[in-house]
């Protein structure tokens, strides 16, 4: 047996059974679980990147579960869309796990095992959603996922429990309307392998059954992604989940249900179903415009920066299902790059809110007062993934935001290009506002002196010269010059753990590298995502 | 009317998910949501299995009518009998397995939306929706 062939369901095996191992070795050492998920995550990622090298060489991967043939058997399909997001989730998944660790020591300390075990099952489902090639075996994969992520998200404090029971509520529906969708494919097509149901359902686009099931499919996704109109359970159930939990559940959840929009549009239908025969997408762009500007201005209404971010993601998934219904090569080019810099950037925010709860015990606003002093690494990344948003250059966001822009011009959308535009200026506002209160107020507790504003703001702005995003290439030597130069008793560093630190400056760097590569991201991955025949 | 009798498995499950849909969203007692959530999910399933029946049909295993009197030729014949089935006569299994697989799924949904509701009750001492959510404002 060749180990190679059989990697591409390793991708599974390994989380799984590494669940059943935690859960295991849990019952009498909590302290094995974080070096096994950092083990499993790891090798995950190193599979994956090794897949999607194998998909750009050699094209397109067909796995068949114990060798039955496709449409009787399940089938992995990898093919360029889902390698690039297979790396991804390793990607997050991995470094959200390092990054977990003193936060599950310090939220659960008697939980230890229980939280890996699944956290790793909650990759295990993402992983499968993405790599299968099965109508059915994607359904019980996403409620693998679901399921999960409701027992992470009820671990929380406050309202954790019952924002975990209305997502249960929600996320169950939106489960059932795909499951409808699916059997209404089923009793059509008679398969659920999704290359054959593309075959067969090319003769039956004209029936009500098959619409309907689209639609079903459809909303059913858009439930689990939390598209605008139904987007009511995300906010809550990120906000108030763990820090350990949501700053990889935010990154991650929703993309891979944008994934599987994607790919039931153009893999089990096709692209001239979805844009000739189904033909909403000016309906469906609308939605995507009021889901972006909704989730800005929600977002601009909040004074929790957790909660802020959650509506951030709305808008964000707002850009996403908007670029793939653009109906044109650069609006998907957009809104697939867009999955792959979104869940960085989100993953980085909410690195940066998990960081700041641990160290000031809160999230809203006034707690961020004056942490350019203290944290200037952690706020150092904070700046890079808030100019990400914007779309300010040389960061990934400006990037995808910029294929989306140029799609919207070529269909035409200019409503769908004027939101994007909004969107980064309200984007601007919030970060800015942040910005400000992170730079250049007294951090929080300290009585603001009448000497410092009598200054004219010059003594807050004097550690800033060393701790703004400069620093990153310094050392604490720098800093101490700081010191030497002005009297003022200014507090000391008091930045994160490394174990939080590492993974956070990682990701914001990847952030620049990402936006950086975004020429040869394009040419040798995401060009191939776009079905062929689109203008 | 016609339309009501000839597909009345489908205006069933119709009408049950429409009773699960409404109680998962108008009741405000979290128990009676969740009775909710297993109607609606009971009826995919009551969709799935209808589809796979068939009149006159029986269960889906290979009859072979003349058994062979030892070991030898058992396989051969079973490959013979194979060929000649008649599908008509078998109900099909597969949306059957598909909602064994599916009733696992709600199964583990039922249960962990209880364990949340347990931990509910524990701490807010009640489990109407609008009393929990003024003991937490």
């Amino acid at each position: 047996m060749n180990i190679v062939e059989q990697l591409p369901v390793l991708l599974l095996v390994i989380p799984l059974l590494t669940a059943l191992v935690i859960s295991l070795t849990g019952v009498f050492s909590q302290r094995s679980a974080f070096p096994l998920t950092v083990i499993s995550t790891g090798l995950v990622l190193v599979i994956a990147a090794w897949t999607l090298a194998r998909v750009t060489t050699d094209g397109v991967i067909h796995y068949r579960l114990g060798g039955w043939p496709p449409p009787f058997g399940i089938e992995y399909v990898v093919d360029h869309l889902n390698a690039l997001v297979l790396v991804v989730i390793a990607f997050v998944g991995f470094l959200a796990a390092i990054y977990s660790k003193q936060h599950v020591v310090e939220e659960m300390p008697a939980k230890i095992s229980q939280f890996y075990t699944l956290y790793v099952l909650l990759i295990t489902g993402l992983l499968g959603i993405t790599i299968t090639g099965d109508a059915f075996n994607l359904y019980v994969l996403l409620e693998i996922s679901a399921l999960t992520s409701y027992a992470l998200i009820a671990i929380g404090k406050d309202r954790a429990l019952l924002s975990s029971f209305n997502y249960l509520i929600m996320g169950t529906i939106g489960a059932c309307f795909y499951l409808l969708g699916v059997g209404h494919l089923y009793i059509m097509g008679g398969s659920l392998n999704m290359p054959d149901l593309q075959g067969i359902l090319v003769n039956l686009y004209g029936t009500d059954a098959i619409q309907v099931a689209f639609v079903l499919i459809l909303v059913g996704v858009w439930v689990k992604m939390a598209f605008f109109p139904v987007h009511g359970w995300l906010p809550n159930a990120y906000t108030y989940a763990p820090s350990a939990t949501s700053c990889m559940m935010a990154p991650l959840m929703t993309k891979v249900s944008v994934y599987v929009m994607i790919r039931v549009m153009f893999s089990v239908y096709s692209p001239s179903f979805t844009f000739e025969t189904f033909a909403m997408h000016t309906e469906i762009v609308w939605l995507a415009v009021a889901a972006i500007l909704g989730g800005s201005l929600l977002a601009l209404a909040q004074t929790n920066f957790k909660k802020m971010l959650t509506y951030l993601i709305v808008a964000e998934v707002g850009y996403m299902v908007g670029g793939v219904w653009l109906a044109n090569r650069l609006g998907i080019t957009g809104a697939v790059l867009h999955i792959v810099n979104d869940a960085l950037m989100t993953l980085c925010l909410f690195f940066v809110a998990g960081i700041v709860l641990f160290k000031v015990k809160g999230c809203r606003f006034e707690d961020l007062r004056g942490l350019f002093r203290t944290m200037p690494f952690t706020m150092a990344a904070f700046t890079v993934a808030a100019l990400s948003m914007i779309g300010v250059p040389p960061t990934c966001g400006f990037f995808s935001k910029y294929y989306l822009i140029m799609g919207a011009i070529e269909a035409g959308e200019w409503v769908y290009m004027g939101a994007l535009i909004v969107s980064s200026l309200v984007n601007a506002v919030l970060f800015f506002r942040v910005i400000e209160l992170a730079f250049f107020d007294a951090p929080r507790g300290e009585p603001v002196v009448a000497a410092a504003v009598g200054q004219g703001g010059q003594a807050p702005a004097a550690p800033e010269d060393h701790g703004g995003p400069a620093e990153a290439d310094r050392d604490a030597a720098g800093e101490h010059g700081g010191h030497g130069h002005d009297e003022q008793v200014v507090e000391p560093i008091d930045e994160a753990p490394p174990s939080m630190l590492v993974p956070l400056i990682v990701v914001a760097a990847a952030l620049i590298v990402v936006g950086l590569c975004t020429g040869e991201i394009v040419d040798s991955i995401v060009q191939f995502t776009v079905p062929a025949g689109l203008p | 009317m016609d339309v009501v009798i000839a597909k009345y498995n489908y205006w069933i499950y119709i009408l049950l998910m429409m009773i699960g849909l409404y109680a998962m969203i108008a009741k405000r007692n979290l128990v009676k949501k969740i009775i909710g959530m297993n109607i609606f999910q009971t009826a995919i399933i009551l969709f799935y299995v209808s589809i796979g029946a068939k009149r006159d049909a029986t269960i889906p295993i290979i009859e072979h009518h003349s058994p062979a009197p030892d070991g030898a030729g058992h396989g051969h014949e079973l490959a013979e009998a194979a060929h000649s089935v008649d599908p008509n006569l078998y109900v099909n299994p597969l949306p059957h397995v598909l909602m064994l697989t599916a009733i696992v799924v709600s199964v583990a949904t039922l249960g962990v939306a209880l364990a949340i509701v347990i931990k509910l009750f524990r701490k807010y001492g009640t489990l109407e929706e609008d009393e929990i959510l003024e003991q937490i404002r």
